[in-house]
């Protein structure tokens, strides 16, 4: 199947993604590429739970002092949703109905982008409240590192769909771009799977102290 | 693409290595930056050689020698061997598996101009206010209190290339899985390509702990953050772990390789398949398991109390089975065979003795309460230089001899090769086997110098005479390899004679498309059974066709320097410098903004044409 | 070649005899030859650990040579050789001997790293709640050692003094960054890190220190600095009358009284350029992070200068002319200016005659 083909909603395969040998390799390569993220995260982890709560005085704030569930409750669904429209867009984008992916796909970034200026808001609120930076001790660092580097990877995240979005408004669905949409939300899925991690890890057992 | 063999000017060959994508180019590229690097940490390994060649010496100054055996250490694995082994993956999996490229070409290009950016940039700090000077390991502690910039050039130079090295990694997980011959199944690949499988699973999964390691510290260093800032609440021992959780398994992504290229030279030459073909590939697999699990051998004496180092001494010894095993199916593939000593097989017989002496050593190291005697000595020097060197090196070195003319079409002299490699085998074992004793008789490791009196100055001296046997056989090789392109004199398809995989079954240099049709892969080496039934060639799998090929680009070259300018923003900014930010931010702009171009310029690559490749009978030498 | 290899083998065979017949390096500073109950442990390993190896060396060479001389291709030889698979009689037989030969090291070696981290006793105290196990508190410093002996309340520094026979007990810190505490003969070794303390024991047998010279050469094993290599100290073993004595005499030391009047002199040098750094009483009640330079109360009777340099008193100018030409990095460079010929002289005579014994 060549790469550029026109095609209908009844030609076109049941996994566009893997249809060509470009996509399947693509597709194999992200899984092991989100492979070494998960590394990434579970080292940021580590040094996270290690360095948790060290400040160098009583003054700083710890856990208990800062984090707002409902805030951080209202991201985590934000976030979910998000997650769950770009399924409803990978859902169209395999139906061939190019219209409808691009629109679950910009409902999904709209939820990223609410996450992303909640965390925004959150990180604020920490520095002037309660004067938590990333250099004001271990904790924070560690913290700032940990959630930070995931906020990165929304940014990023966003970005790429936007663009894939609007490099092909104009052409449509073919087997050459289907698999760089796929990627895409593999790539949210997993930020998503990541924020659940960081949300029971940081914020719940943050909450107990 | 009417004409596919066509001469071509200085300047458009230059251009052509720049944007390449070819795997076949990209191993020389890897090769020839490789080799450099490997010469700049053999004149820093010389360096420290003469400086302890007698006590109390003032060749070098202390902070100097700091730098120079940092600099050994981390040139020598980051910058020599690991583009070295990537060398050899790169001209020889795709060829072994009947691939006609890499499943990402683009990306494989991506990581060679990844690591050689970083590894100038870790260079460029010999000129720029003094290299790192922490050893290669960088412990937090020193490195954060080391002044100047050595460090940071350490940090974002390794950041930047192990970025490369990871993205290499993932490519040749993907080529292998995906881009097999039909009939290649897993048990009929070769076991280079084995090894360079699990290599690269050893590569996804190991470097992104030592990517967040040296975030930390450049965070640390640049950003003010407090990680291994013991006052602030932080603490150094996670940069130990991250460092080895790393470290150990990267010994394997060197070593596992460079048995691979062993598995393939011995039974080559002595014309007989590799002895318990199943049970190496299981070993391999094994090493590569069990090197995750044993990281805090490393960390003996840190402290970590008896029950970790019980656990971890056990599960060290545990990996002295599978390369047992690994041993004795080299010396079976031997038994009963034909030998020829050539110069690629002299490596290879010669690694055998050493690399047990480096494994048994390596066991003594794994008893934990005996290795808070070796810990940071010479015994430990010796020991890593034994495998490292006995191993990998040997195998770098027979691997170039090895498949030169697989890469190159020319054959290096084999009379040269001899005088080179028994220089190399004396003074590797003059030098290194005497550090076992100075270490147990109480030399610690990175020494800047000894005083008299300690009984250390024979056994130094005795090492420093060996470094110079080693520097010489460098010098005969590298005379070797310009005499030889000099000559220039060509070679055929399976020039050593009895190739038994099938990289042999084509022309030396291959076709830039490789094969002109698919092979069919009736079993373990293949072409060595085609030979057998008498045939010439190999069994096709497809008629002849178009052959579709990615086209050259230049955005990895200018990915890779956005990234080079970046780093030298972020390091200069903390010394407040106002050109600092902004020339951080244009690098950033310079690698995203060629990563948007990536993404929203379609490319499709072009095909070369079935009457093309009939024109092209000779096999198309391109 | 056949000749050439098999002469290289039977070479290093022969040099490895030499080196063993040689001796095992010096009795004050190697592992080879232990002094005391915690080296001897790892000692006792290391030959176990060796004979194992040996023994699969020999398996190896042997199958190897063998190999190596009865299967050469003669010139011009074109037959095949048989292509053998494998054969899993000898695979399970060359998995299993490994495994059992690594079992019988494994079970000491666990055996032993309990054994070695066994601490409790510094916990230990008697019906009056002092501590019956000596205990040393280490201190490593860019490039200096402090002991300080926490229930006795004396701290000396450089020389580390140990009485034989007798389990001694380490707390090990670093002030500023990670060093790592070695005595070879005595056994090894422990970190001292920045983010905490580590405990271990070593024990000095009275025979083998006299052996040495009563004094064994102590070690920093981990890359600290530019003068990592000069980071040495030096261990006095007394027998365990003599060290009571020695702590008698440091705890009733006091401040130190100079006998001439150029030591006199000396003293006021000191007290104005080096004081407040360096104290010169063994009882010091400052915290670790007041004491910044090595403590001085036994300078006189202190086996090197700075660790490294011959005890006398030209060296002793010799250093505090230039430290950094000794000791490249070291905090003690530019912190007390010019120091004129006579003030040298004062200077020294004063230092030299810092003892607390007679």
């Amino acid at each position: 199947m060549h790469a550029e083909e026109k095609f209908t909603p009844k030609t076109w395969p049941a996994s566009p993604e893997k249809a060509t040998l470009e996509g399947k390799n693509k597709f194999m390569g992200f899984w092991f590429f989100l492979g070494g993220e998960t590394v990434l995260f579970g080292s940021l982890f580590a040094t996270y739970l290690a360095l948790k709560n060290k400040v160098p005085s009583d003054s700083h704030a710890l856990t208990t002092d800062i984090f707002d569930l409902p805030l951080s409750f209202v991201a985590t669904m934000l976030l979910l949703t998000s997650s769950l429209t770009s399924v409803y867009a990978m859902y169209h984008m395999k139906n061939y109905n190019f219209q409808r992916m691009q629109a679950w796909l910009l409902i999904t970034v709209l939820l990223g982008a609410g996450f992303l200026g909640l965390e925004i808001y959150e990180f604020n609120h920490y520095v002037h409240e309660y004067g938590h930076t990333f250099t004001s001790s271990a904790f924070g660092s560690a913290f700032y590192a940990l959630v930070g580097f995931h906020g990165g990877h929304v940014a990023f995240g966003l970005l790429w769909i936007i663009s894939l979005m609007l490099r092909n408004a104009k052409r449509g669905l073919n087997l050459y771009n289907a698999p760089k949409f796929y990627l895409a939300s593999l790539y949210w899925h997993f930020i998503d799977v990541v924020w659940v991690f960081i949300f029971t890890v940081v914020y719940l057992m943050g909450m107990v102290g | 693409m009417s004409s596919l063999a066509q001469k071509k000017g200085f300047g458009a060959t230059v251009w052509d290595y720049l944007t390449t994508v070819d795997h076949k180019k990209i191993a020389i590229l890897y090769l020839m930056s490789g080799g450099f690097f490997f010469l700049l940490g053999g004149l820093e390994a010389l360096i420290i050689r003469i400086q302890l060649a007698v006590p109390n010496s003032d060749f070098i100054s202390a902070g100097l020698y700091n730098e120079v055996l940092t600099m050994h250490g981390t040139t020598m694995i980051f910058l020599a061997a690991m583009p070295l082994i990537f060398a050899f993956m790169n001209a020889v999996v795709p060829l072994q598996i009947g691939a006609r490229d890499v499943a990402f070409p683009f990306v494989n290009s991506l990581g060679f101009w990844l690591f050689f950016f970083g590894g100038v940039f870790l260079n460029l700090s010999w000129f720029m206010g003094g290299a790192p000077d922490a050893g290669w390991t960088s412990y937090a502690s020193l490195s954060i209190a080391s002044e100047g910039h050595g460090i940071d050039f350490y940090v974002l130079g390794l950041q930047i290339a192990g970025a490369g090295t990871l993205i290499g990694g993932i490519n040749f997980l993907v080529t292998i899985i995906n881009m097999r011959a039909p009939g290649m199944t897993y048990m009929r690949m070769p076991l280079f390509t084995w090894t360079a499988f699990v290599t690269s699973a050893l590569i996804l999964f190991a470097f992104p702990a030592l990517t967040v390691g040296l975030f930390l510290m450049m965070f640390d260093r640049m950003f003010g953050s407090n990680f291994f800032d013991v006052a602030n609440g932080g603490n150094t021992i996670i940069w130990e772990h991250f460092f080895w959780i790393f470290g150990h398994p990267e010994v394997y992504i060197l070593v596992l390789p460079a048995f691979g290229i062993f598995s393939e030279i011995i039974p080559h030459f002595s014309r007989k398949r590799l002895f318990g073909y199943s049970s190496m590939v299981f070993a391999t697999v094994l090493i590569g398991f069990l090197g995750f699990m044993v990281w805090a051998h490393h960390m003996f004496t840190v402290g970590l109390g008896p029950i970790a180092n019980a656990i971890f001494a056990v599960a060290t010894m545990a990996i002295a089975v599978p390369t047992g095993i690994k041993i004795f199916n080299w010396l079976l593939t031997m038994w009963g065979g034909s030998m020829k000593f050539t110069t690629p097989m002299l490596y290879a017989v010669a690694f055998i003795p050493s690399f047990v002496a480096g494994g048994v050593t390596g066991i003594m190291l794994a008893s934990a309460a005996a290795d808070y005697q070796f810990h940071d000595t010479y015994f430990v020097v010796a020991h890593f230089h034994y495998v490292i060197v006995g191993g990998v090196v040997f195998a770098l070195l027979a691997g170039t001899h090895y498949y030169w003319p697989k890469m190159f079409g020319t054959m290096l002299n084999d009379f040269l090769g001899k005088i080179s490699f028994w220089l190399f085998f004396i003074g590797f074992h003059l030098t290194f086997f005497i550090q076992h004793f100075l270490g147990l008789m109480g030399m610690p490791r990175r020494i800047w110098k000894f005083l008299p009196g300690q009984g250390f100055e024979t056994g130094n001296l005795v090492s420093s005479i060996g470094a110079g046997f080693m520097g010489a056989a460098v010098i005969i090789l590298v005379f070797n390899i310009i005499m030889t392109q000099v000559k220039g004199v060509k070679v055929g398809n399976d020039p050593w004679g009895d190739g038994r995989t099938i990289e042999w079954a084509i022309p030396s240099p291959p076709p830039f498309y490789n094969f002109k049709q698919t092979p069919l892969i009736r079993g373990l080496d293949a072409y060595w059974l085609e030979k057998m039934e008498g045939k010439n060639g190999l069994t096709p799998a497809e008629p002849i066709g178009d052959i579709h090929m990615p086209n050259n680009s230049i955005l990895p070259l200018v990915i890779s320097f956005g990234l080079f300018v970046a780093a030298f923003g972020a390091m200069y900014r903390p010394d407040g410098e106002a050109w600092a930010l902004p020339v951080l931010v244009i690098g950033l702009l310079i690698t995203l903004g060629s990563m948007f171009l990536r993404s929203v310029i379609d490319d499709h690559g072009y095909h070369i044409h079935k009457e093309d490749l009939m024109d092209d009978d000779k096999g198309g030498k391109a | 070649m056949k000749a050439r290899l098999t002469k290289w083998r039977l070479f290093s065979i022969v040099a490895i005899m030499a080196l063993i017949l040689s001796g095992c390096g010096e009795p004050f500073l190697s592992t080879l030859q232990p002094a005391g109950e915690v080296a001897q442990t790892q000692y006792d390993l290391m030959i176990l650990a060796t004979l194992i190896m040996v023994l699969v060396i020999i398996v190896v060479v042997i199958v190897y040579a063998v190999a190596i001389i009865r299967f050469r291709r003669k010139k011009g030889d074109t037959t095949i050789p048989k292509q053998v698979e494998g054969s899993h009689t000898l695979e399970i037989l060359w998995t299993v001997i490994p495994i059992i030969l690594l079992l019988i090291l494994a079970v000491p070696t666990v055996t032993a790293t309990f054994q070695l981290a066994d601490t409790k006793a510094m916990d230990k105290k008697d019906a009056d709640g002092n501590r019956e196990a000596l205990v040393v508190n280490v201190r490593a410093n860019l490039y200096w050692w402090e002991f300080e002996y926490p229930d006795q309340k004396i701290i000396t520094s450089q020389d580390l003094v140990v009485p034989t026979d007798k389990k001694v007990y380490f707390n090990v810190t670093a002030s500023d960054v990670k060093h790592s505490f070695w005595i070879p003969a005595a056994g090894g070794k422990i970190d001292t890190n920045v983010d905490g303390v580590n405990t271990f024991f070593l024990e000095f047998d009275g025979e083998k220190s006299e052996e040495a010279g009563g004094v064994f050469y102590g070690k920093c094993a981990e890359l600290c600095g530019p003068s990592h290599a000069l980071m040495d100290f030096k261990v006095k073993a007394l027998p365990q009358d003599e060290f009571a004595t020695w702590v008698e005499d440091m705890q009733s030391a006091g401040e130190p009284k100079p006998t001439s009047d150029l030591a006199q002199q000396g003293q006021e040098i000191f007290n104005q350029k080096c004081l407040s750094c360096h104290a010169v009483s063994p009882e010091d009640g400052r915290p670790e992070s007041a004491r910044l330079a090595p403590n001085l109360a036994t300078f006189g009777e202190r086996n090197r200068i700075a660790g490294i340099l011959e005890h006398n008193e030209e060296e002793l100018k010799n250093w505090l002319e230039d430290p950094e030409q000794y000791k490249p990095g070291n905090k003690m460079t530019g912190t007390y200016g010019e120091l004129s010929d006579e003030e040298m002289d004062a200077l020294a005579e004063y230092l030299m005659g810092l003892k607390v014994q007679d």
